[in-house]
């Protein structure tokens, strides 16, 4: 309710943003926008010759039909979850953090690195994440120190970070980081670090829990603190938190270490989980946009942590599916799914989508009404 | 040695400054796009595949055409649609990563790279700094045309009003949704302009990551001339300065720096650059905002 009163009086244009993106009523638009996606992607697979039918359901199948396509799903979302999380944390304080793929290449750098000791596995673990969530916060102070000092646009800094971190790693991975056996990649990270499986014959291992627990506590820190009210406050009224004596510097420098953190740790997922070799390529592998792919998970998931956790199943989803449906009968490139998420991305920027379908838009909210009457009349009988 | 260096940022200069002044057109009127980097991709992917079939005009045109096309997508969704223009520009980009990526399995046997035969590639000048494309002197000219229409034209003056107070050209009679479109479409198209320039007059291929920031780098370069076509001009010749002088130095044998350090130097100016400017420039009042009629 608090979160009302505030938007209420924040100034227009940042209204819009607030409400386009995190929405207080429920994920109808959200899945409007996938359907939208996935309709312009079938229009797309069917003009360039595929087979658009034949495509999709090669990939729900692969996805969501048994254990092991809900595993590989789940083992493609965790690092989606993660930096799904860092942009919609900085998106709560105002910010458009877009530099994920750069702090998750140093985290990567930093993650391969516990290669080069032995401790023994538990140990080794915590290790590599720390290592992982302190690069990738200190990757992420940078944007936020020239936005505070200089007021440079995070949008410019962040990418022209991503890019120094992108030639850094080449650099690294091309001299001390290298792997002897193979120029093109790192030495891996020992077995001592990685996660065992969690389910036999798929990529998900137990590193998939780490997501789901960073996720919850950041819906706790946002939602359950003072410093996560004062975070969300300032984001959507900047000059009204002032006046209540919000520090909006502190408030953008933490959203920028907490993202910095849950970028670093989607590059541990990869490479102590769902990576075969556990080691990072000369230009990045598998950690190539995933960055990226986050922000579209972020907008699908509403920007709330548990939001998150569903819609990176659901493009982890397409993502594990994919993979199966370039080896199908018509076989589909897998780079489909993106550009469906980038289709989804630019629909979710309208904002009440919805409207833009009257006859939709009236179903839903009748539908919705209905169905909170019945949930109100259910509710009655019990208490009764 | 020094003209190589000159004709080296003159051909590195060509997408960053006709892109940044694409940009100004937009954001004087008051939108902020940064699908820039995504108009640059899609249409170096298009204009090379446009080049193969109609030739290299024709490569190019495609390629603003499909920039325009971009540039008028964002305009209705972020106009008429009352859309948040950071949201739309971030699905630009994803959209042209996925877009490109998958044309390029679909229409190429080389999934990495594909490459323009030569005979489809513009012909270049041959100039005292090397070999120059006739692209390079419409993107050393335009910047100055652009200057002129801002502050001289009645059309650049209700480009400016619509960017500082839609409600008051509102009230004048201007169509402010229109002119925003119109603005829109021309800096795609021009963007476009310098992303067909990339693959079709000057590397001959198309890759997946060919931009390589080069739009964020003209968004900096925006930020940097404050809206000013000709400051643009100089800003896109100080990146494509740098990036030669990395390429340049690196040619030195026994340089001690790696190339790897070279090429950061255009993204690390890029930021130094913009530190120091920012407080000293003013954008319009209604910059990213869609406007809503009381």
């Amino acid at each position: 309710m608090r979160e009302e009163k505030l938007e209420r009086n924040s100034p227009r244009y940042l209204r819009g943003i607030h409400r386009t993106l995190t929405g207080f009523h429920p994920a109808i638009e959200s899945v409007l926008a996938a359907i939208i996606g996935l309709l312009i992607g079938a229009v797309v697979m069917w003009l360039w010759g595929y087979d658009p039918i034949a495509a999709y359901s090669t990939m729900l199948k692969g996805a969501f039909a048994d254990k092991w396509g809900l595993a590989d799903s789940g083992a493609i979302a965790a690092p989606l979850i993660l930096t799904a999380l860092t942009f919609s944390i900085c998106l709560r304080a105002g910010m458009f953090n877009i530099g994920a793929e750069g702090q998750l290449i140093m985290a990567g750098l930093a993650v391969v690195s516990v290669g080069f000791f032995s401790l023994p596995p538990g140990l080794h673990h915590v290790v590599a994440l720390l290592f992982a969530m302190v690069a990738g916060a200190i990757w992420s102070i940078g944007p936020a120190l020239l936005k505070l000092t200089r007021g440079v646009h995070e949008v410019v800094s962040t990418i022209m970070f991503n890019w120094i971190a992108h030639f850094l790693a080449i650099y690294l991975i091309g001299t001390i980081l290298m792997n002897p056996r193979s120029a093109d990649q790192t030495i891996p990270v020992p077995s001592t670090a990685i996660f065992s499986k969690l389910v036999k014959g798929t990529d998900l291992t137990y590193a998939v829990f780490v997501a789901i627990g960073f996720s919850l506590i950041i819906y706790f820190i946002l939602w359950h603190t003072t410093i996560g009210y004062e975070v969300r406050a300032a984001g959507l009224n900047p000059s009204a938190a002032r006046y209540g004596g919000i520090k909006n510097k502190r408030t953008i420098l933490l959203s920028f270490i907490l993202g910095g953190v849950s970028a670093g740790l989607a590059a541990a997922m990869i490479l102590l989980g769902s990576s075969s070799t556990h080691a990072m390529y000369r230009l990045h592998g598998q950690l190539t946009n995933v960055g990226f792919d986050g922000m579209a998970v972020a907008m699908v998931g509403r920007n709330h942590p548990i939001g998150i956790l569903f819609s990176a199943l659901f493009f982890g989803g397409l993502n594990a599916g994919g993979r199966l449906m370039q080896l199908g009968s018509s076989p589909v490139p897998v780079q489909m799914v993106r550009l469906v998420m980038g289709v989804i991305v630019f629909t979710m920027s309208i904002p009440e989508l919805a409207r833009i379908f009257p006859a939709i838009r009236r179903y839903s909210v009748k539908l919705v009404r209905d169905l909170r009457q019945l949930g109100s009349s259910a509710g009655r009988r019990q208490s009764r | 040695m020094i003209l190589t260096l000159i004709g080296f940022t003159l051909r590195a200069m060509v997408p960053i400054t006709l892109t940044a002044v694409g940009e100004i057109i937009g954001e004087t009127a008051g939108l902020f796009n940064i699908g820039l980097e995504g108009i640059l991709l899609v249409s170096a992917f298009a204009g090379a595949f446009g080049a193969t079939i109609v030739g290299p005009i024709g490569g190019l045109a495609i390629g603003m055409g499909v920039g325009a096309l971009v540039g008028l997508l964002f305009a209705i969704v972020s106009t008429y649609w009352k859309g948040t223009q950071m949201v739309a520009g971030i699905g630009i980009n994803l959209l042209a990563i996925g877009f490109v990526e998958f044309g390029m399995i679909r229409f190429s046997s080389n999934a990495g790279a594909f490459s323009i035969p030569s005979e489809f590639q513009l012909t270049r000048l041959n100039t005292p700094f090397g070999l120059l494309s006739p692209v390079i002197f419409i993107a050393l000219a335009l910047p100055f045309v652009i200057y002129w229409f801002l502050r001289r034209t009645r059309a650049g003056l209700i480009l400016k009003a619509v960017g500082e107070s839609p409600e008051a050209a509102d009230v004048a009679g201007i169509n402010v949704n229109r002119v925003r479109l119109v603005a829109s479409t021309v800096g795609g198209m021009l963007a476009g302009l310098g992303g067909a320039y990339m693959s079709v007059a000057w590397f001959g291929f198309v890759t997946k990551g060919m931009s390589a920031g080069r739009g964020f780098i003209a968004l900096a370069t925006v930020v940097f001339s404050g809206l000013n076509p000709i400051l643009a001009l100089v800003g896109g010749a100080l990146f494509g300065f740098f990036r030669s002088l990395g390429l340049w130095v690196d040619t030195i044998p026994g340089f001690p720096i790696p190339a790897e350090f070279l090429q950061m130097l255009p993204y690390i100016v890029t930021l130094l650059v913009v530190s120091g400017v920012i407080g000293r420039v003013r954008f319009p009042k209604a910059l990213g905002q869609p406007y809503k009629r009381e």
